[in-house]
Order: structure tokens, then C-alpha cells, then sequence
């Protein structure tokens, strides 16, 4: 089954709990799509960075856009004011680390000194 | 050529940003989150009559957010008359005009009208909702676009999205087959409610938009009516497809 990486970056003022990210978005998921189309995801948090408050999902190739379509709709996450930007997408866990550290990288060196 | 096509592609531009004038910290918020969001022009609704001091207190934040300024005007017409007598007195002094249409009456001049940019209908009355294949058909002969704010995708729930979201697909429909370009914007009045460009455009997904026409709608099509607008309002500006070249001395001896 080919699987799709999705990095993403939460924007909130509070901290967050690795739990509440992901049913965040299983819940708007499941508000889009109903059921049957959150059982076609196959999602999977992979990685809660809770410092940088960035996360890695796993879902399935066919459902990327379905995922990808429901993520931007969280608007709270546990109970307080919250978005969810998709920072990237990819086909391997080992290469969507590889894209964020030069992403990092990028976006540090372009930082004023 | 691929490179050159990503270049145009990734020039995000969000036509609709509708922050609170009074409240200049908020203004500045939005605008700077728009620039950290990765958009590289915002377009700002003012109403019809605002002081020029201060659209330039907002054009020079987007500068100091490294951001291009877009001066729009909403305009909310109850009927034709008070429609044609607006775009005949803001044509000239902005870059962006969008007509909220109300009544069907108003949709259909705006539609025939080649000096709307932008037709906008109300997210929270899909019954208000005047975009038909008649309408498409109108707008098809000038260069109206087609504008969806995505903000009330985020906040509705329930019923009112279920509408909203049916409404769009049947609008996005209609407007491809019309050749109609959709602009997707945010709509926002507040931070909270902004998302990436690309989000946006994945957003396109709900209402049957594929990915290429959802970033077109976030890129090319609302930096199409940027740049003929800014053509039009340049002093070399004479009429469609005159234009002032060359001045004075620079111009060659007859």
C-alpha cells in the first residue's frame, strides 16, 4: 500500500498535547468525509515535536487529497483557537526529515541577523 | 519553461483580506501573518470613501511585511443605478473592484459590466446565490471573475456548510465550462482564519477543483487582474490597447 508523509505546523497560543493534534484532525475529517471517507485514510501520527509544535502524519496515497482538504478546516484544538498549516508532503518518512531540515535550514538563513 | 511556469505559480496573492480599519494592531497582524503564510500580495478591502492618509498607512505596513499592496473596494449595491453610479466615480482610483451582488438585477449588470474585476456572493445565504449559467454567460464575454471566500468554509458547520460547499461545486462547475477564471481568497477579518495558499488551494478539493486550476485561482488568475488594472491606471494608460510608449525628448524626430 503506498503511503504519503504530511508534516505539518500548528499555529496556536496554548500547548498542545500530541493527542488533541490528531483528533483535531480526525474530527474534521470526520466532519468532510463522514466515516467512510476517514476509513479510507488510514491515518497515523507518526511524530509530536510539542517545542516546535510540528507533527508528521502517515495516511494513504489515494486519500492525500481528502487528508490534505480537511487539515487546513481545524480551526481549535483542545478547546482553544488553533490552525494547522501543511508545511510538506512526501513519499518516505526518511526523505520528507531530510526536506524539512534543508527547509529549516533555508528559513534560518533567511532570518535577519 | 517548467521553472519559469513554478515562478508565476508560486506569486500567492490574497485578494481579500477584510480586517477591522479601526484597529490598526490587527490590521498589521493579518498582513504579517499573510507575509510569514508565504503570499507575496495582499489585496486590502477599504470602504468606498476612505481617507487617502490612511490606505497609505496600510500600503506602507505591507511594504515594511515585504508584501505588494492591493487597494480593493467592495461595493454592495442595492440596485443597477447606485451600481453603475459607483464604478463610474472608483474606476479610476482603484485596483481592484469587486461587486457583492445581493439581487439578480446586480449580479447580471456586474456580470456584463467590464469594469468589475471580481463578483462575490454571499457564504451565508446560498439562496442569494446568483451564479447560474446565465450569469456565466454574461460574465464570459467580459473579464469578470468569479470569487469564493474561503473563511466561512472554515468557521460554518453542519447544514450551513453542507449548502455552502454544494453551492460552490455547482458555481465551479459552471464557471469552467464558461471559461470563467475562479479567484480563491481568504475572506478573513481576523489571523485566525488565514491559511497557506496551498492550503487554499487543497481547500479547492471540496468543491471539485483540481489542483492546478485551485493554485491558478490562488496565483495567475488575481495577478492577471492586478497587472491590467495597474496597466489601465498607469499615466500611459490611453484607451484598451493604447498605450503612451515614449515622452518628449525621448520620442524620435517625425
Amino acid at each position: 500500500m503506498r503511503r504519503r508523509y504530511i508534516a505539518v505546523k500548528i499555529d496556536s497560543n496554548q500547548a498542545i498535547k500530541k493527542e488533541e493534534v490528531f483528533y483535531a484532525i480526525w474530527d474534521s475529517i470526520l466532519k468532510m468525509f463522514g466515516e467512510y471517507g476517514a476509513s479510507q485514510t488510514d491515518l497515523r501520527l507518526i511524530d509530536y515535536d510539542s517545542e516546535n509544535r510540528q507533527a508528521i502524519l502517515r495516511c494513504s496515497h489515494d486519500a492525500l487529497p481528502l487528508v490534505k482538504a480537511s487539515i487546513p478546516c481545524v480551526t481549535r484544538i483542545g478547546g482553544g483557537a488553533a490552525a494547522i498549516h501543511i508545511q510538506l508532503v512526501s513519499g518516505t518518512l526518511n526523505s520528507l526529515r531530510r526536506k524539512l531540515t534543508k527547509q529549516t535550514k533555508k528559513s534560518n538563513s533567511a532570518m535577519p541577523r | 519553461m517548467q521553472r519559469v511556469r513554478d515562478a508565476a505559480v508560486k506569486f500567492f496573492i490574497d485578494l481579500h483580506l477584510c480586517p477591522n480599519l479601526e484597529d490598526q494592531d490587527e490590521t498589521k497582524m493579518m498582513i504579517e501573518k499573510s507575509a510569514e503564510l508565504g503570499y507575496k500580495a495582499v489585496g486590502v478591502t477599504f470602504p468606498k470613501k476612505y481617507s487617502q492618509s490612511e490606505i497609505e498607512k496600510t500600503r506602507k505596513i505591507c511594504s515594511e511585511a515585504g508584501l505588494d499592496f492591493i487597494h480593493r473596494v467592495d461595493l454592495e449595491p442595492s440596485n443597477t443605478t447606485e451600481l453603475i453610479r459607483s464604478l463610474r466615480l472608483l474606476r479610476r482610483q482603484v485596483e481592484v473592484i469587486s461587486v457583492k451582488c445581493l439581487s439578480k438585477s446586480v449580479a447580471r449588470q456586474a456580470a456584463k459590466d467590464r469594469r468589475v474585476d471580481v463578483l462575490s456572493f454571499s457564504p451565508l445565504d446560498v439562496r442569494k446565490r446568483f451564479f447560474d449559467s446565465a450569469e456565466a454567460e454574461l460574465a464570459s464575454k467580459t473579464q469578470v471573475s468569479l470569487e469564493f471566500d474561503l473563511a466561512p468554509l472554515l468557521y460554518l458547520h453542519g447544514y450551513r456548510r453542507i449548502r455552502l460547499l454544494s453551492k460552490l461545486r455547482e458555481e465551479a462547475f459552471i464557471a469552467k465550462k464558461f471559461n470563467i477564471p475562479i479567484i480563491l481568497s481568504s475572506g478573513a477579518n481576523n489571523a485566525g482564519l488565514l491559511r497557506k495558499p496551498e492550503d487554499y488551494a487543497s481547500l479547492g478539493y471540496l468543491f471539485g477543483l483540481d489542483l492546478n486550476d485551485a493554485k491558478r485561482a490562488v496565483s495567475e488568475n488575481p495577478k492577471e487582474i492586478i497587472d491590467r488594472n495597474r496597466r489601465k491606471l498607469s499615466p500611459n494608460y490611453v484607451a484598451p490597447g493604447v498605450y503612451v510608449i515614449r515622452r518628449g525628448e525621448d520620442c524620435p524626430d517625425g
